[in-house]
């Protein structure tokens, strides 16, 4: 097991990729702890970086026009980012997954009937959807995570679709064809595992997206309702004064792209590592 | 004695830190004069085709050659650099691969792919170019040359292609060919076909050609010398006739002893008894062609079938529809008294276990994330076994097979090949069938793995009293298993018998060919 490990931890894309990553986990999981500041008191507005709290100590990175230190509410906002991208991309898993293995599978005309929703709803651009699904049905945190599930859950479907045609193919399906087993235990033990390797890379990279997502969405005012603490919004409600006032927007960007950043290197990094595993065997 | 063409001297190939061995190659050494055919025989592992792509100057990503000279004439190619090497290779020395498909691009056209070898070595202008080509093609003995060159490789068949890519490696006339199990992806009757060839390009061309091979049936039919690889290192060199008739190695020896005969068996065909497995009108059709017609089997218990024939006679697809891994047109394949053909999905689940099967690709066929314990006793499970009887019986099966119980644990990734062949038998036996289907089930094996399958087949058949219906291409193959042997052209059975009568005495002409293109005939 150590020996498959190695390859990871030695890969310097994966340990930038995993530190940036890890980081913000760590940052969302201790944010109590880490925050100088209660992310929604105002204090006083529109300090600079470094600016000295009237009240004692300092704001690191300033203050907004409301007045709440930036710093925490950046370090609160990680908690945003990672419950709602992971919820919103584990539950787009869930439904992308459970509907590839079925449509890779079986073929035919469940296939055709699976494949063909997930073709309409990919043709759409992926923002003009989100935006139309949040204005429908309202901004909410159960909103946001199913509208991300309805936008990402289609390519999710096509990638395992794919993956489950070629393992359905291997005689291992076949051996446990004949033995009588269920489909669905086949599909579970048989398929699913095999194709974990590009499911991990793709889970790294669509939690990317789904956090610029809500980023996204926040900054169109589409995002959480505030005070929640959210970096898209951060940087919406910051756009007015962006000129006078750079770090307003500056260090959500900060924050945004630098988790960005870290999925999309550890994403290459696991791909770079299994494609060189994959050659030598 | 003339001068060699090509001289190998202690060549070394070394492997990445971490391998089982040291060397890919490891202090190898021969000569190869004009006009003579090199075989170069081992089993998977060996390092031939290690040695054979480091004399390209092409040794696999990697690998590095650490030591000795390739002598072609008076230059030694080991401290080439890849742009000088690239004038070489093609002009003066040229390589064949297995697979003729892959080495052919499958967007261009056989007239193109040739000529592309002109304008890289040669200022021909487009006229002698494409005269050459057509010589070429022509030369290969291809039916109707100009339907080929005018051919994207799709479009022909396996041999033809092979025949393409062998043109295309003469195009420069190259004194030195190595061939890279050029024969293994071909049916027997194209073999004996493109075989015939590499001979002629020896005798009329005078072409020293390096070939690498596993069988030793193609070494007895093509080889002046040989030469015999274990481990990377060349254990036995020598003159074709000494090495195959008195070998002094004992690898060699071995290696030799386990190519099976095709003098069939003389055990007693077992009595006749009431039949376990009973196919009849068995059709099957991909669209409008068909691929099955009217097979008509009867196997009683404890007797082994095989059915034989070449790449598209319809073989394995007669071993899927009889376990319904395709739904066959029509007909009944009955099994212990139920036809499994008619029966519903669900009903088909709680049956399946009276007929089970080994598949071809050791490698293919276990899933590699499961632990190999737990895969057999599953199937124990689903025959209706209790938890701590799946468990006793996988135990007891793995022993059984030739494995030790420790492996319960291990995932496939930990056994070789000829083991994980046995671990597939274990889980097809843990459903106790009735009937066993063995589709290709030692082709993928080295010669002397090979042997032991089979020995374990035929061991486990008769301790169990087992119907097992044999699917192979290998006339050898099916000569040491069966008792009975099928032989299948284009869908239908041509001919049946004993399989003393079907290979001393065979009745339908294309039996008869088939025999007749076995490798190694006279010799083995």
């Amino acid at each position: 097991m150590r020996k498959a490990i190695l390859p990871y931890i030695t890969n310097p894309v994966v340990v930038i990729g995993a530190v940036l990553s890890f980081g913000w986990l760590f940052v969302a999981i201790f944010a109590p702890l880490l925050a100088p500041y209660d992310p929604i008191k105002t204090i006083a507005p529109l300090m600079q970086p470094g600016a000295a709290n009237p009240a004692g100590g300092i704001f690191v990175l300033g203050t907004d026009m409301l007045g709440r230190d930036i710093l925490s509410r950046l370090i609160y906002g990680a908690r945003t980012v990672v419950v709602f991208a992971t919820l919103a991309t584990l539950t787009a898993y869930l439904v992308g997954v459970t509907l590839g293995l079925i449509a890779g599978y079986w073929r035919g005309r469940v296939d055709a009937v699976l494949s063909y929703f997930a073709n309409v709803v990919l043709s759409f651009p992926v923002l003009v959807l989100y935006i139309v699904i949040i204005v429908v049905i309202g901004s909410s945190p159960f909103n946001i995570v199913l509208a991300v599930t309805f936008g990402s859950a289609p390519a999710i479907f096509r990638i395992v679709r794919g993956i489950t045609m070629d393992v359905a193919s291997r005689d291992y399906v076949a051996a446990a064809v004949t033995q009588g087993e269920r489909a669905w235990r086949i599909m579970v033990f048989d398929v699913l595992p095999n194709a974990t390797g590009p499911l991990a890379v793709d889970f790294c990279l669509r939690l990317g997206y789904t956090a610029i997502t809500i980023g996204t969405l926040g900054f169109l005012g589409l995002g959480l309702p505030p005070p929640t603490p959210d970096w898209g919004t951060m940087v919406n409600e910051g756009r007015a004064m962006a000129i006078a006032f750079p770090h307003l927007v500056i260090f959500p960007c900060i924050a945004i792209s630098s988790l960005m950043l870290g999925l999309s290197l550890l994403a290459d990094g696991l791909r770079e590592v299994s494609d060189a595993q994959g050659r030598r065997t | 004695m003339s001068k060699p063409i090509l001289s190998v001297r202690n060549l070394s190939v070394s492997l990445p830190k971490g391998a089982d061995r040291p060397y890919a190659v490891h202090n190898a050494g021969f000569d190869l004069h004009a006009g003579e055919i090199l075989c170069i025989v081992g089993e998977s592992g060996s390092g031939k085709s290690v040695l054979s792509s480091a004399l390209m100057g092409a040794a696999p990503e990697g690998l590095a050659v650490t030591g000795g000279q390739v002598l072609l004439g008076e230059t030694d190619l080991v401290p080439l650099r890849e742009s000088q090497f690239r004038a070489i290779r093609g002009r003066d020395i040229a390589m064949i691969f297995q697979e003729p498909m892959a080495s052919l691009n499958p967007a261009l056209t056989v007239a193109a792919q040739i000529e592309e070898v002109f304008e890289l070595h040669s200022d021909f202008d487009a006229a002698e170019r494409a005269r050459r080509a057509r010589a070429l093609v022509e030369s290969m003995r291809l039916p109707n040359p100009d339907r080929i060159l005018k051919s994207y490789p799709h479009q022909l068949s396996g041999g033809q292609c092979q025949r393409v890519v062998i043109a295309m490696a003469l195009a420069m006339n190259p004194s030195v060919l190595i061939a890279d199990e050029p024969t293994t992806a071909l049916d027997v009757t194209t073999q004996a076909q493109v075989l015939k060839l590499v001979g002629e390009l020896r005798d009329l061309h005078g072409h020293g050609i390096v070939f690498i091979t596993h069988d030793f049936g193609v070494v007895a039919d093509i080889a002046d010398r040989v030469a015999v690889m274990r481990h990377g290192e060349i254990v036995e060199i020598g003159d074709a006739k000494q090495v195959l008739t008195a070998p002094r190695h004992d690898y060699t020896k071995a290696l030799i002893a386990a190519v099976p005969s095709l003098t069939p068996h003389d055990r007693p065909v077992p009595a006749d008894a009431a039949p376990v497995l009973t196919v009849q009108h068995l059709h099957h059709a991909y669209g409008s062609v068909s691929v099955l017609k009217d097979i008509e089997l009867s196997l009683p218990p404890g007797r082994v079938v095989s059915i034989v024939g070449e790449s598209g006679c319809g073989k394995s697809t007669l071993a899927k529809a009889m376990i319904r891994l395709i739904e066959a047109k029509g007909g009944r394949v009955e099994v212990a008294g139920t036809d499994i053909l008619g029966l519903s999905s669900s009903d088909l689940r709680s049956k399946r276990r009276s007929i089970q099967m080994i598949f071809q690709d050791p490698f293919g066929s276990l899933n590699p994330r499961r632990r190999i314990g737990p895969m057999i006793a599953r199937g124990a499970r689903l025959a209706g076994a209790s938890a701590s009887e799946a468990r006793s019986r996988t135990e007891n099966l793995l022993e059984m097979v030739g494995l030790q119980k420790s492996a319960y644990w291990r995932k496939p990734g930990a056994f070789s090949g000829g083991q994980r062949q046995r671990v597939g038998v274990a889980r097809a036996l843990a459903m106790q069938p009735d009937v066993l289907i063995a589709d290709e089930s030692v082709s993928a094996l080295d010669v002397s793995v090979q042997a032991q399958v089979l020995d374990l087949l035929r061991d486990l058949q008769q301790r169990l009293n087992l119907a097992i219906v044999f699917i192979t291409h290998d006339l050898r193959v099916a000569a040491q298993i069966s008792d009975e042997i099928v032989v299948m052209q284009k869908g239908e059975i041509v001919e049946r018998g004993t399989a003393a009568q079907v290979l001393g005495a065979p009745q339908h002409p294309y039996t008869k060919t088939l025999l007749d293109a076995a490798p190694g005939r006279g010799t083995f």
